[in-house]
C-alpha cells in the first residue's frame, strides 16, 4: 500500500515538474544548419541492406512456419517460426523507419514565400545504386509479404474435415490397456476407484481413444434396459472427453456411504458437467448437452477387459447430434 | 447371525492375539467411549444404523484414525458433509477408539514415509490422480455435491489413509493403482507443496492458479495503468 502511495506521489511530482518545465522553456534556439533530408534517405546503404536482410529473414521464418505446419505440426515449432518471422520483419521495419524519420529535434525556419520548390525530377533522379537498393528492399518486402501471407493462409487447411476427429478406434474385441500399455485387469480395479484406459495398439491422441474405467458397487447400478450387460462386476467405461467442451473428465465422486451422500458420478473439472455413472452417463448437472458416450465391456478369459462393441455415441464436444 | 459370530470370533482372535494387554485395555475403554459418543449412528456394536451411519466392521484402524484425527467424526448430523476441524477427542481417546474399531477387523493405519518418495514422481502422480479435485497446489475446491478439502494440514499418515479409504466422495486408490513408493512420493509432494509453497511472485492469491492471477493482472494492473496514464497525460485544450 505504501509503495503504491509512493508511486502515485512520484507520478504527481513528475506531472508538476513537466508542467513547470513547459512554463520555463527557454526560447527556441536558432536552427542548426539544416541538412538535406534526402541525403539521409538516399545515402544509407548499410541501413537498407540490413532492412532487406531482416525482411528476407522474416520471409524465411514464415516459410519455416509453412514447412513446420505441413511436416510436423508441433505447435512449439509453429510458434517459434511465426514469432521469428514477425520479429525479424518488425525489426527490419524499425531499422528502415529509423532512417526515414530523423531522431534529432530541430526547428526549421521556413522562409515565406518559399523561394523555389525542387523540381520533381530532382527527387526521382537518384544515384543508380540507390535504385538497386530500393529494388532489393522492395523485393525483400515483397518476398516477406508473400511468405507471411502463405503462413497465414496455409493453416486454413486445419478448418477442413479432420479425418482423425470423431473416429473412435473402439470396436468389438479391442482390449483395454492402461497408460503404460499394460492390460487392465478386472480384478485389480477396486470398488470406488477409477483409471484411464486406451485401446490396445491404437493411436492414443485420437479424441475417441481414452476411456475412464470406473468400478462401483453393482447394487448401485441402474442402467437402461439395453445397457444391462454393458458392465462387468460393476466396472463401466465411458469416454474421457467431456461432451461439453472436450476437457478430460478427470474427477470421480464415489460415496463411501450412499444413504447420506450423493451418488457416484464422473465430473469434468472445467465446467463441472456431472455424468451419472450408474445410469448410462446421463447429465446430472452442468452445461453438457448430452450423455457421456459409454463403451460396452466384456471380461476376457485371461481376466482382462475388452470392448463388447463400439462407443455408444460420437465422442467429444458437439452441439446436438453430429453424425461422423 | 453368521456374520455376527464371525465378527465375534474375529474379535476374540484379535483379543487373544493382542501382544500387550494395553491394546485390549484400550479397546475396551474405546468401546465404552464408542457407545457413549458414536453409537447413535454406528450402533452400540459398530454395525451401523440404517440410513444414519455405515457399519464399521472391516473399516479398521485406518478409517477410524483418519476420521477421528482430522476431526471429521463425530458428525453433528448424519446428512452433512464431514469437514476437517479440531478433533473432538484427546489423543488418548482417539487411540482407544481406534483400538476398539481395529478390533472389529479391517486394515491397519498405513505406513508412509515421505522421505523415501520422490518429489517429481509425486508431482506427476498428484497431477494425474488428485489435482482434478484438489488442485495442483493442494488448495482444494469443489466437486458437484461436495467440497474438496485443502491439504494444508494433512499429515502424511492422513494423506495415505485418504488415498486408501476414499473418504466421503473421494474415489479410493488401491495398491494396484498407487503402490507404496508412489504413495510416499505423493505424500512428499503434498507436504512440500502445501507447507513450503514456491511463491516466487509474492502474493499467492490462494494458490488458485492462472485464472485468478490473470483477473488480478487485468483489474489491478490495468487500473494502475489507467491512473498512471491519467496522471502523466496532458488534456488537449
Amino acid at each position: 500500500m505504501k509503495r503504491l502511495a509512493r508511486a502515485v506521489l512520484a507520478l504527481v511530482t513528475l506531472r508538476m515538474l513537466r508542467r513547470g518545465g513547459h512554463k520555463h522553456a527557454p526560447p527556441a534556439e536558432p536552427p542548426p544548419e539544416a541538412e538535406d533530408p534526402r541525403a539521409e534517405l538516399t545515402s544509407d546503404p548499410a541501413r537498407e541492406l540490413a532492412a532487406a536482410v531482416l525482411a528476407l529473414g522474416g520471409a524465411a521464418g514464415a516459410l519455416a512456419f509453412v514447412a513446420a505446419y505441413l511436416l510436423s505440426g508441433d505447435t512449439q515449432l509453429l510458434g517459434l517460426a511465426a514469432g521469428a518471422a514477425c520479429v525479424l520483419l518488425g525489426v527490419g521495419m524499425i531499422v528502415l523507419s529509423a532512417g526515414l524519420a530523423g531522431q534529432d529535434r530541430a526547428v526549421e525556419e521556413r522562409p515565406l514565400p518559399q523561394p523555389e520548390v525542387p523540381a520533381a525530377g530532382e527527387l526521382v533522379t537518384a544515384p543508380a545504386d540507390a535504385i538497386t537498393r530500393k529494388k532489393l528492399l522492395a523485393g525483400a518486402a515483397g518476398i516477406a509479404g508473400a511468405s507471411i501471407g502463405a503462413a497465414l493462409i496455409v493453416p486454413a487447411a486445419s478448418l477442413g474435415p479432420a479425418p482423425a476427429l470423431g473416429r473412435s478406434p473402439w470396436a468389438d474385441g479391442r482390449q483395454l490397456v492402461d497408460e503404460n500399455g499394460e492390460p487392465v485387469m478386472a480384478d485389480a480395479i477396486e470398488t470406488g476407484s477409477f483409471l484411464t484406459a486406451y485401446p490396445r495398439g491404437a493411436d492414443r491422441d485420437i479424441l475417441g481413444s481414452p476411456v475412464v474405467v470406473v468400478r462401483i458397487d453393482p447394487a448401485m447400478l441402474n442402467p437402461p434396459p439395453d445397457r444391462r450387460d454393458w458392465s462387468v462386476q460393476g466396472i463401466l467405461a465411458f469416454s474421457k472427453i467431456c461432451t461439453h467442451a472436450g476437457c478430460a473428465v478427470a474427477m470421480l465422486r464415489y460415496p463411501l456411504y450412499r444413504p447420506t451422500e450423493p451418488g457416484p458420478a464422473l465430473v469434468c473439472p472445467c465446467h463441472y458437467s456431472t455424468f451419472d455413472v450408474t445410469r448410462a452417463g446421463e447429465v446430472l448437472f452442468g452445461p453438457a448437452g448430452r450423455s457421456l458416450p459409454q463403451l460396452p465391456l466384456r471380461r476376457r478369459s485371461d481376466g482382462g477387459l475388452e470392448a463388447a462393441g463400439p462407443m455408444s455415441d460420437a465422442v467429444g464436444p458437439a452441439q446436438g447430434r453430429v453424425d461422423w | 447371525m453368521r456374520r455376527a459370530s464371525l465378527a465375534a470370533t474375529a474379535l476374540l482372535v484379535a483379543l487373544a492375539l493382542a501382544p500387550a494387554p494395553a491394546v485390549a485395555d484400550d479397546a475396551s475403554a474405546g468401546h465404552a467411549l464408542f457407545v457413549e459418543r458414536c453409537s447413535t449412528c454406528h450402533g452400540s456394536d459398530g454395525r451401523g444404523v440404517d440410513g444414519r451411519g455405515p457399519s464399521l466392521i472391516g473399516a479398521g484402524a485406518m478409517a477410524a484414525h483418519f476420521y477421528l484425527s482430522t476431526g471429521r467424526m463425530p458428525l453433528q448430523s448424519p446428512d452433512i458433509e464431514p469437514v476437517r476441524s479440531t478433533p473432538s477427542f484427546t489423543d488418548a481417546q482417539i487411540r482407544e477408539l481406534v483400538a476398539y474399531i481395529a478390533s472389529l477387523g479391517g486394515p491397519p493405519i498405513p505406513q508412509v514415509n515421505p522421505g523415501a518418495g520422490s518429489y517429481t514422481e509425486g508431482r506427476d502422480l498428484f497431477s494425474l490422480n488428485c489435482a482434478g479435485c484438489h488442485q495442483i497446489s493442494g488448495a482444494g475446491g469443489v466437486v458437484t455435491g461436495g467440497t474438496v478439502p485443502s491439504l494444508d494440514e494433512s499429515t502424511p499418515t492422513q494423506i495415505a489413509e485418504a488415498v486408501r479409504i476414499g473418504p466421503y466422495l473421494m474415489p479410493r486408490f488401491g495398491e494396484d493403482q498407487i503402490d507404496q513408493h508412489e504413495l510416499d512420493s505423493i505424500a512428499n509432494y503434498v507436504v512440500a507443496t502445501t507447507r513450503h509453497p514456491d511463491d516466487a511472485g509474492g502474493l499467492a492469491l490462494g494458490h488458485l492458479g492462472p485464472i485468478p492471477e490473470g483477473m488480478v493482472a487485468w483489474f489491478v494492473a490495468m487500473g494502475a495503468l489507467l491512473v498512471a496514464a491519467r496522471l502523466t497525460g496532458k488534456r488537449a485544450s
